[in-house]
């Protein structure tokens, strides 16, 4: 794919790919009341991570994953099923019923903790890990 | 809080993603597969024996109370169903470690196996009709995948046709759950029932139109007449252990939603329903057992015996008394056994002989006498031979029938029964009678690690299992008469899941 490497992409994307992962961690961590939520942060995190193998190749952006996403999409699924069943092992409570805690955070003050943020954590692997599965596969055949 | 409910769904959904965690290791997602599978039918045992002693029980997801949350509820219909699952899925797995190419499992044959068995169980439990619709896309999506793990070109054609008319019956699905939607406002099946049996009778003709489009949709999924092409065209063309779990859980997901509403939602127009069920129930068992008798290929013309024996579950449902509806869902069972054993068969035959083609084959009785054996226990089961499954299951819906005074429907049934039998006996005659043909082709080259006792173990369990619902037949029909009754009261269903005064 890098027959010519574009100097003003790869320096951009090297920037970039730090901002984009954040960016979507920001939209993860946000989404419960507020636009944002598990999907379209993975999806986020998978552009800046196709925007790295744009710039440079796959073997690149598998590393700068540095976890199989095929692996990573399992592992999503594992914790949002498990998020699911929090409820019922500590408050003998229906499957997938919410759970609240808060935390206190120097700086921040009073936080809270959910159930269904860990669901969403588990939905932003499986979003990141479908979609780079889709591209590299992709890439790798072109090369 | 009933964890049991829930169980037989997390089961395959959690194993299925810790399967996908570890898709690199080959050994690993086959003892995944076995221990999953296992605790998927201790499950259903655990839920069936609950069920049984303590009523339909429910819980609801997130703790959002009926009929605004999504319901999951068992009776002792999907209690059973999900044991069934368990059992197939089970003889299934262990089939899998010695019948599966290297090539398929490296491909995510093991987690699809799951997500397959996670959709099924759902559809079977769920108490929510949009609900019911998401299980049937899971296991239609992995469905898909399965049937078309290999990439033959055969697979390919086969899977067109299957995906395509899948596609239809959900669009049609989604159609009528929409309507229902917007007629009444409620997705919960129990409310329906309510809502529905209050209805003004100028929405009669409506809700007849809804029913006749999810009897549509439905019939679509279960293969009946005329919508059944699909399920010859596309069953015999994946793995063996493919086909078998298709042919014993897929289309029985068809028939159980069959059952399902109505028996419980759609009770308005009884009249007319039940007409047209009976009836496509009965040209689906002529229509089936005739493709059947027309074909020489091993899997070909088990495919189409299935579509025959979906006849005998959906004329049950038509003749809608309890005894029918037991004798129904005792046919439905011993259907998914023996189906399944005698595709585990055919997969064995084509390990020994390299063909499922019943001209090239023969010879079998002499080359391995106990498959013989337990084939012809599986087949005559089918046929309806005393005392094994079939027998029972056939007799009780045939005295159902002769009940209500079907005279016609009840000789058509019975001589569906001998032209099955016609068909075993050319398989008989063909694959293990006859002398083997001369220039037989050379069996296929086997992979190390697939001992064949893996491929009997399920086979000679599943027998067993057919011979002793033919045995204990009387335990067997009194849980079906249970069951039935409970399908019959639809006030215990919905005072379950809504409370004594809905």
């Amino acid at each position: 794919m890098t027959s010519m490497p574009s100097l003003i992409l790869s320096t951009a994307a090297r920037v970039l790919l730090p901002l984009l992962v954040l960016f979507s961690i920001f939209l993860l961590l946000r989404g419960h009341d507020l636009p944002g939520g598990g999907f379209i942060g993975g999806l986020v995190g998978a552009s800046g991570y196709t925007l790295y193998l744009f710039a440079f190749d796959s073997s690149a952006a598998r590393a700068a994953l540095r976890m199989d996403p095929r692996t990573m999409v399992g592992l999503g699924l594992v914790i949002a099923t498990l998020s699911g069943v929090i409820g019922t092992f500590v408050r003998g409570e229906p499957f997938f019923t919410s759970q609240w805690w808060e935390v206190y955070v120097p700086i921040f003050g009073e936080m809270k903790l959910s159930s269904p943020l860990i669901f969403d954590l588990g939905v932003y692997m499986v979003v990141l890990g479908s979609v780079m599965t889709i591209v590299l596969t992709l890439a790798e055949a072109e090369e | 809080m009933r964890p049991e409910i829930a169980l037989p769904i997390l089961i395959p959904l959690f194993f299925g993603a810790l399967s996908l965690a570890v898709w690199r290791s080959r050994l690993a997602q086959r003892w995944l597969a076995v221990i999953g599978t296992g605790a998927l039918l201790a499950s259903g045992i655990w839920l069936l024996f609950a069920t049984l002693n303590q009523g339909p029980l429910v819980t609801t997801l997130g703790d959002w109370q009926a009929p605004f949350g999504i319901v999951l509820v068992s009776d002792l219909l999907g209690a059973i169903m999900v044991l069934l699952a368990g059992l197939m899925a089970f003889s299934a797995a262990v089939y899998s470690l010695a019948a599966m190419g290297e090539g398929h499992e490296r491909f995510g044959y093991y987690p699809l196996l799951h997500m397959l068995l996670a959709g099924v169980c759902g559809a079977f439990l769920t108490g929510d009709i949009f609900n019911l619709f998401v299980w049937f896309e899971v296991l239609l999506i992995a469905s898909f995948a399965l049937l078309i793990l290999g990439g033959e070109r055969a697979q390919m054609e086969g899977a067109i046709k299957y995906v395509t008319i899948n596609l239809i019956s959900s669009a049609v699905l989604l159609t009528a759950i929409g309507l229902v939607y917007g007629l009444v406002g409620s997705l919960n099946m129990a409310d329906l029932a309510v809502k529905f049996a209050d209805a003004d009778a100028e929405h009669t003709g409506l809700i007849t139109v809804i029913a006749m489009l999810f009897m549509i949709s439905f019939g679509i999924k279960a293969a009946a007449f005329p919508l059944f092409f699909w399920l010859p065209a596309s069953y015999h063309t994946p793995p063996v252990a493919v086909s078998a779990l298709f042919a014993g859980l897929l289309t029985k997901v068809g028939v159980y939603a069959l059952y399902r509403f109505f028996t419980l939602i759609f009770t308005q127009d009884a009249e007319l329903i039940q007409t047209i069920l009976i009836w496509g129930g009965t040209i689906t068992m002529v229509v089936g057992v005739l493709g059947a008798a027309a074909h020489f290929e091993f899997r070909r013309i088990l495919a189409f015996h299935s579509v025959s024996q979906i006849g005998y579950m959906i004329l049950a449902l038509g003749l809608m008394s309890p005894l029918a509806i037991a004798g129904g869902l005792i046919y439905t069972f011993h259907h998914s056994v023996v189906k399944t054993n005698l595709f585990f068969v055919s997969g064995v035959s084509y390990r020994l002989r390299g063909t499922h083609e019943l001209k090239e084959l023969g010879g079998l009785y002499r080359a391995a006498p106990w498959l013989s054996l337990l084939f012809l226990i599986s087949a005559l089961s089918l046929a309806g031979i005393p005392p094994l499954s079939g027998f029972f299951a056939k007799f009780v819906l045939v005295r159902g029938a002769l009940d209500l005074q079907f005279w016609v429907v009840t000789g058509i049934a019975l001589a569906v029964g001998l032209l099955t039998l016609f068909s075993m006996t050319k398989i008989w005659a063909e694959a293990f009678w006859k002398a083997a043909p001369e220039n037989a082709p050379t069996p296929p080259p086997v992979e190390p690690g697939q001992p064949l006792y893996l491929m009997y173990l399920p086979i000679i369990g599943l027998a067993a299992i057919a011979v002793l619902m033919g045995i204990f037949g009387e335990a067997v029909f009194e849980l079906a008469m249970l069951a039935a009754e409970q399908l019959e009261d639809s006030r215990i269903y919905i005072e379950a899941v809504l409370g004594e005064n809905p």
